[in-house]
């Protein structure tokens, strides 16, 4: 299976990459290097990826001073841990004046930004590893407006990114190279909540700590909760199809979101947005843009069923000498808590150190330090009843020896601050260096072996931490390096994407395809599927403006 | 030497507090309710003295309904000895639980009280200095910080005031209040937890400790304080001194 997945994305990927069949492709920048280049092809032949002989984030500073704007010389970017050639596509036409003017008229002055330091923010992605180079961002307020932005930009094949909070960490909220930046933020009203359904509806830049507080004040809750909660969208969550750490529970969003809003590439609005939980009538469309990383619409609106709050909250963080624990105590938490556990996280000693030892005011809450820990939720609507549930697993789970040691919060500020270990990692690790970010659903039992490999191919260049959904089975792989170093990164890349192939796994549990792995789909889905998703995006977007460059193979894309 | 800490079953800090519709009170159903946090303190700081030798058991005692024991149990998971109920429905004001306080005082003789300085339900801050007064004890009020010289029988504390820190000097037997930098109050850890369900829990109430629970004050009315207006953006100097002229009225 992996033999023939690696195969045919070679054969995707060597007519784009390979010089000797089209010439005119070669850059003509003075800092080229011709052996840097040939080691490139190599690898469309199928040999090991040589590491580059030089520095790409030098190159792709070099490439902005020079002035992107050049409609002369092909324009190239090179990524920090993208050891690959990404060129402007030349189809999409340049910024100029009148659009400008034209979308003035539309949004304001105030909404149409060309400041530098603006633009700047928007274009760096929040890991600060992607960096863009648009000269305009537009911030509509109404569904219509965006119809008419992308009516526009699709008569003048202007290739758009749409934007919610981007905290996304696969570079697919950024432009890669002069797309027009839409922004959703300016779109935040809730526009209606049904008490008794629980049934809220509202704009696709509304803040999703925001919903949870104004969901709080009603009795309920959001389906989904991440740890980038105080300024990611809820239209980027839908349509990343975001995990979180409750899907344990309830669920994936394409279960939860009953509507959607969402507008083509062509400006045509389409009105999904159905308040309904049953709804058999015809294909249910909505499912497409839930989770296509904007390049299939833009999602305006969304209509989510959000559960009622439960008033009785647990949270208890517990230590496991070994992996083999952890997995045992997830099966004996299933079946033990049931229907009140709400949350199953894991991390290994080496993110609570980085924790730690990085996040302020963040303490250990166990006197010792330990391989594993677990961290447990449960949400039920009998204090003491649920207490006693937990209580009782956790008794028996201790006799058994599949926990070493806990402690269980006794209010919801401890609770907050175990929550603050485990979701605290991530920025954590932005603090200490450059990160190499894997997020890969892997069978159970073989989740962690994944971590141990790499551990020993890198041994001391890098430090390696495995956390994650240990409900759901997703392993979030984070490889720390004091800077990005593309020696490193080909002791990791393919390695992690055939491992991942070979057990089975999927290359992107829940972060999405962005710009990093838009060209290893195929380590994860066949050849015939992909090429499905293609007629679909070309059926949808037949100018490709949308989000160019990610979530498919850039060969199909073209 | 024995150490007594006075704990209280309060809203718990991070829930967002609602008025009930009658102004009566504050909504107290189905909220999650936990140990009020300035207790915490005067435990830890209770079980940090047990630990350093210097004193031999920590009792902790709670007043209220039955679910004050959950509370208790909370206490005992931490690493306190006993516990002791006093079961108390209705509303108990500082001058009746310094009442009972002086009688379990009388019944258990500890060499320290330590209490936190104020509930977060009522902030009123008078248990510990009311206590004091009935037993006619010195007190350490506001204690950011607590050493104890068993051979003297002295208790040093620095007290947080207005004016900065002023360190007393008290003989044991003493009353302490704790502040929020006394320290940082331990987890309950599972196997503590365990060990809690076995530790005894004494029962008294009101009557039996010849105690009359009479309240001299009647809450009147509880309401909400006025919702803040938001700030708004504005977009030029000329908006502003249209506002500052027509809505603020101040030029």
């Amino acid at each position: 299976m992996m033999n023939r997945n690696t195969r045919a994305t070679l054969r995707l990927l060597t007519p784009f990459f390979n010089p000797r069949r089209n010439p005119s492709l070669l850059p003509s920048t003075p800092h080229f290097d011709e052996n840097w280049w040939h080691s490139q092809t190599n690898i469309a032949h199928g040999e090991h990826r040589v590491s580059s002989l030089f520095n790409p984030l030098r190159f792709s500073v070099k490439n902005q001073q020079m002035g992107v704007g050049i409609s002369t010389g092909i324009q190239h970017k090179c990524y920090a841990s993208m050891p690959g050639l990404v060129q402007r596509n030349p189809r999409f036409s340049e910024l100029n004046d009148d659009d400008v003017r034209y979308f003035q008229e539309i949004l304001g002055q105030k909404n149409v930004v060309q400041d530098e330091e603006k633009l700047s923010t928007v274009n760096t992605d929040w890991m600060h590893k992607y960096k863009g180079s648009s000269k305009l961002l537009l911030q509509p307020w109404n569904t219509d407006q965006v119809s008419q932005i992308l009516k526009y930009c699709n008569s003048r094949s202007l290739a758009v990114v749409p934007q919610g909070g981007n905290t996304g960490l696969v570079g697919g909220s950024v432009p890669v190279f002069d797309e027009v930046i839409v922004s959703l933020s300016s779109m935040n009203k809730i526009i209606s909540f049904d008490k008794v359904s629980g049934i809220l509806v509202c704009e696709a830049g509304c803040i999703l700590e925001n919903i949870i507080s104004f969901l709080d004040n009603e009795g309920f809750i959001m389906p989904l909760d991440l740890g980038a909660k105080g300024s990611c969208q809820i239209g980027g969550n839908v349509s990343t199809n975001a995990g979180g750490l409750r899907l344990v529970r309830y669920g994936s969003l394409h279960g939860s979101v009953l509507g959607v809003e969402a507008v083509l590439a062509d400006g045509t609005v389409l009105d999904m947005l159905k308040t309904l939980r049953k709804d058999n009538t015809g294909y249910d469309l909505k499912h497409l843009f839930i989770g296509s990383e904007g390049s299939l619409g833009i999602v305006t609106k969304v209509a989510i069923l959000t559960p009622p709050k439960l008033s009785s909250v647990n949270v208890a963080l517990l230590a496991c000498k070994d992996y083999n624990c952890c997995q045992k105590l997830l099966q004996e938490a299933k079946r033990k808590l049931g229907e009140i556990l709400s949350a199953f996280e894991f991390l290994d000693s080496q993110s609570m150190n980085l924790v730690i030892n990085h996040l302020e005011g963040a303490r250990n809450p166990l006197p010792t330090l330990h391989d594993f820990y677990v961290l447990i939720e449960t949400t039920g609507s009998d204090e003491s009843s649920d207490k006693q549930k937990l209580e009782a697993f956790l008794l028996h789970s201790m006799e058994n020896e599949l926990i070493s040691d806990g402690v269980l919060a006794q209010d919801i500020n401890q609770a907050s601050s175990f929550w603050r270990l485990r979701e605290g990692i991530t920025e954590a690790l932005m603090r200490v260096g450059a990160v190499y970010k894997y997020d890969l659903s892997i069978p159970l039992e073989n989740l962690y072996n994944l971590v141990e490999e790499m551990r020993s191919r890198l041994g001391n260049a890098a430090n390696v931490v495995g956390y994650g959904h240990l409900g759901d089975g997703n392993l979030h792989l984070n490889i720390s390096v004091p800077q990005y170093d593309d020696k490193i990164l080909s002791q990791i890349e393919p390695f992690v994407y055939e491992w991942t192939s070979k057990h089975n796994g999927s290359i992107s549990a829940e972060h999405g395809l962005g710009l990093m792995k838009a060209n290893e789909i195929l380590y994860s889905k066949s050849l015939e599927t992909v090429q499905l998703m293609a007629s679909i995006k070309s059926l949808l977007d037949p100018n490709h403006i949308l989000n160019p460059y990610k979530v498919l193979p850039h060969s199909l894309n073209a | 030497m024995k150490i007594m800490v006075a704990i209280k079953r309060v809203v718990d800090y991070a829930v967002k507090i609602r008025v009930k519709p009658d102004k009566t009170g504050v909504v107290t159903q189905n909220v999650k309710m936990s140990m009020n946090p300035f207790c915490e303190i005067a435990l830890e700081e209770a079980l940090r003295i047990r630990e350093s030798g210097l004193a031999s058991e920590v009792v902790a005692v709670s007043m209220g309904p039955a679910q004050s024991v959950d509370t208790l149990r909370t206490g005992l998971a931490m690493g306190a000895d006993r516990g002791i109920h006093v079961e108390a429905n209705g509303s108990l004001y500082p001058l009746s639980v310094a009442k009972i306080l002086k009688k379990l005082v009388e019944i258990e003789k500890p060499g320290l009280l330590i209490l936190g300085k104020q509930a977060i339900d009522d902030d009123c801050n008078q248990t510990g200095q009311m206590t004091a007064g009935l037993l006619n004890w010195p007190q350490g009020t506001f204690a950011s910080k607590v050493v104890l010289d068993k051979e003297k029988q002295v208790v040093t504390v620095d007290r947080e005031v207005d004016d900065g820190i002023e360190t007393v000097s008290l003989n044991l037997p003493a009353v302490i209040t704790t502040d929020l930098r006394l320290n940082q109050p331990r987890y309950a850890t599972l196997p503590n937890i365990m060990k809690a369900k076995s530790k005894p829990i004494k029962k008294y109430t009101p009557e039996e400790l010849n105690v009359e629970i009479k309240s001299d004050l009647e809450i009147v009315q509880v309401t909400e304080p006025p919702k803040r207006k938001a700030g708004v953006v504005l977009s030029s100097v000329d908006e502003l001194i249209d506002k500052l002229k027509h809505e603020a009225r101040v030029i």
